[in-house]
């Protein structure tokens, strides 16, 4: 905290001995003589946002309208110094002194530690909010009854609660963001254009970091299990939500320093996705040490759409003890702007440039689609951790990402074939040279028809070499593509040969990665 | 920013967005109390800011207060247009005081939110942990590992900031931003 300091002590309430499940020391009070000791007790909490008693918010508006709004950024410093909580040695105001200093100068004589008047006074604000026992708010109850500027202060706090209140808190519609963003570009267009191969990565992005923006540090810490198919069989790694991310920061990474931007992970990091994601992790075990297991999965733990919320859009976090999972956010946002930022102003050219994935490349705009998958892919992986709902890309950005997964296929097919796990194929492959096909269909929006040659990377796919037909939906396929499903259990309408399409299952599952 | 939106830099007007939609579109709901018209009022205002980049005076003000009381204004304008429209369909027999009212109520609440989002992060931590998580003082104390007393005043000085949203009062000529420039 920026602001004043730690006030001091300010009576028997002092933290010394802090613990939650500590009984409250400040006790009732004593009763004043002339109640002849009938003191009401504790009273009950009061439901959030119930008004007190004893003022009408009509009284107070027009007692309390004194001071002008003071929304920008408001210091606390500076806001109300009028009304700052005593501090320590800070007599009591004038015109409270009478009662209070009264009680505390009877308890003093007996013994017995009673709330002075600015102990009261700095309760106002957790008694406004029922964030004090039941004891509590019965002292300040009674406090109120004696005590005018209390009085008024109270009843200022309890209407401020009143705004907390929000009946409805909707997220953003996620399709909203391309609909503001068309209609700005429509009314003044760009002189300095994001490329149309990085409009994905910009949706997608943004769309996780909305789905993140307003997690609480439970989800953050909530365990993700990254599923992936590594040529051979079903791989299974254990993270948590921020690990997810932290992977997405280094393997965007990849691309970043291929355009000229640091690396996250610093100089001399690995090259490969799976060997940059490890080392981050080794480097970071805050993420995956937190994990709960076994069962220990929250479930539940992000309150529905529409569910009643403070004011507040972004939960807090930034001043939370102990470390901040949601902390890798930024850095993750911010290398995604410099590299959008960053392939705006390079130029047409920019889009062929080599991207190494350590055993393979991609060039810029191809990697960038990849990013875009993985980031759609592991936001879906995120929503179901948290148990929140993640919708498919845009249809022309998802047809872009098959299209991405089509062209992959045939040098897939190829590396199989040289690791023994696909048929041979059946013409020999030559440059140029028509090649057996397979005709593959995506059914949804977004997907499409695409020709996959089958012998060759370099053959020509040709239509009249047709061998099979396989049929899949849409999600289907990406879940393929990510890795999620065992080829062999796909759900796939096939057509023709078996071992072709087999081959291409298989071939497309191993496009995944971590 | 403002430099890179003159410029006319399509990622700089996403990155514009991705800071400040969610401030915007839930200002603008505050008021309006339709999604719609929200989104609506989101376009109007990012159109502004990207056809105006100029307008916006650093001096005066910071680029998040500047926003927020375009918002604010839009949304108010569109409150007023839509109770005129209703009120000249006999739909509604809203008197001009009623309107008025409303659109009191609906700026307060607006500027409350305004109020939580720019508070120092400290007293809103506590505010949202004694309310949003509902753990009285001590809990909280514990959790923002901080004193019970400055737990106890993290509370009221964040109340004490939020109900100054009650005290402007809105004029009609000129409705009152959230942090407008002064």
């Amino acid at each position: 905290m920026s602001g004043p300091g730690e006030p001091g002590r300010t009576g028997p309430d002092d933290s010394d001995a802090p613990g939650p499940a500590r009984r409250p020391r400040i006790p009732a009070p004593r009763p004043p003589a002339e109640d002849g000791g009938h003191w009401p007790g504790p009273a009950p909490a009061r439901p959030r946002g119930v008004p007190a008693q004893g003022g009408s918010p009509e009284a107070a508006e027009a007692d309390t309208r004194h001071t002008e709004s003071e929304t920008d950024a408001p210091n606390p410093t500076t806001a109300r110094p009028d009304e700052e909580p005593a501090a320590a040695g800070t007599p009591p105001e004038p015109g409270a002194r009478g009662e209070a200093g009264g009680v505390s100068a009877e308890s003093d004589l007996t013994g017995t530690p009673a709330p002075s008047h600015h102990v009261l006074k700095s309760m106002l604000g957790a008694w406004a909010l029922a964030a004090c026992s039941a004891e509590e708010i019965a002292v300040v109850d009674h406090h109120l009854n004696q005590c005018p500027t209390c009085a008024e202060e109270a009843v200022r706090l309890r209407r401020a609660v009143g705004l907390l209140h929000v009946e409805e808190n909707l997220d953003l519609n996620p399709q909203l963001r391309s609909r503001v963003l068309a209609g700005c570009l429509g009314r003044r267009p760009a002189r300095i254009p994001v490329p149309e191969w990085a409009a994905p990565y910009d949706a997608e992005a943004a769309r996780l970091d909305a789905l993140i923006g307003d997690m609480g540090e439970a989800e953050w810490r909530a365990p993700v299990a990254l599923r992936w198919f590594d040529g051979e069989r079903a791989r299974l790694r254990d993270t948590t939500v921020a690990g997810v991310i932290g992977h997405l920061l280094t393997v965007d990474g990849i691309v970043a320093t291929a355009v000229g931007l640091p690396d996250p992970l610093g100089p001399g990091a690995p090259t490969g996705p799976l060997a940059r994601t490890e080392a981050y992790w080794r480097a970071e075990p805050a993420h995956v040490a937190q994990l709960t297991r076994h069962g220990e999965r929250p479930h539940g733990v992000r309150p529905p759409r529409a569910a009643s919320r403070p004011a507040t859009p972004r939960p807090p976090e930034s001043s939370r003890a102990g470390p901040r999972p949601g902390a890798i956010r930024g850095p993750w946002r911010e290398q995604g702007h410099a590299l959008l930022r960053t392939v705006s102003f390079a130029g047409r050219g920019i889009s062929q440039l080599s991207v190494p994935y350590g055993e393979f490349a991609l060039p810029l705009r191809d990697a960038l689609l990849d990013r875009a998958f993985e980031c759609w892919v592991h936001g879906v992986d995120i929503a179901e951790a948290v148990s929140y709902p993640y919708r498919p890309p845009a249809a022309a950005h998802l047809n872009l990402m098959i299209d991405l997964c089509a062209r992959l296929l045939p040098r897939a097919l190829a590396e199989r074939r040289q690791a023994g796990l696909a048929s041979p194929p059946r013409h020999l492959g030559r440059a140029g040279v028509p090649s057996r096909s397979l005709h593959l269909e995506v059914e949804g929006h977004g997907g499409g028809h695409w020709c996959i040659a089958l012998d060759s990377p370099t053959a020509t796919a040709s239509p009249d070499e047709q061998v099979a037909h396989l049929v899949l939906d849409r999600e289907e396929f990406c879940r393929l593509v990510a890795g999620h499903v065992p080829p062999l259990d796909v759900v796939a309408g096939q057509l023709g040969d078996p071992e072709a399409i087999r081959d291409v299952l298989y071939a497309t599952a191993s496009l995944s990665r971590l | 920013m403002q430099q890179r939106l003159a410029r006319g830099e399509a990622a700089a007007l996403g990155e514009l967005y991705d800071r400040f939609a969610s401030l915007v579109h839930h200002l603008a709901y505050r008021v309006l109390g339709e999604e719609e018209a929200a989104d609506r009022v989101t376009r109007d205002v990012f159109a502004h800011v990207w056809e105006n980049p100029g307008s916006f005076n650093p001096k005066q003000s910071s680029l998040r207060s500047w926003i927020a009381a375009l918002t604010h204004r839009q949304a108010v304008h569109r409150l007023r247009q839509s109770t005129a429209v209703s009120v000249d369909e006999g739909a509604d027999e809203a008197s001009p005081a009623d309107v008025e009212l409303k659109i009191r109520h609906a700026s307060a609440a607006a500027r409350a939110d305004y109020i939580v989002t720019a508070m120092p992060a400290p007293l809103r931590d506590a505010l949202e942990l004694a309310y949003r998580e509902r753990r009285d003082y001590r809990e909280a104390a514990a959790a923002l590992g901080v004193t019970e007393d400055e737990a106890r005043r993290r509370l009221r000085l964040g109340l004490q900031l939020l109900s100054t949203a009650h005290d402007a009062a809105p004029r009609a000529s000129s409705p009152p931003g959230p942090g407008r420039a002064r």
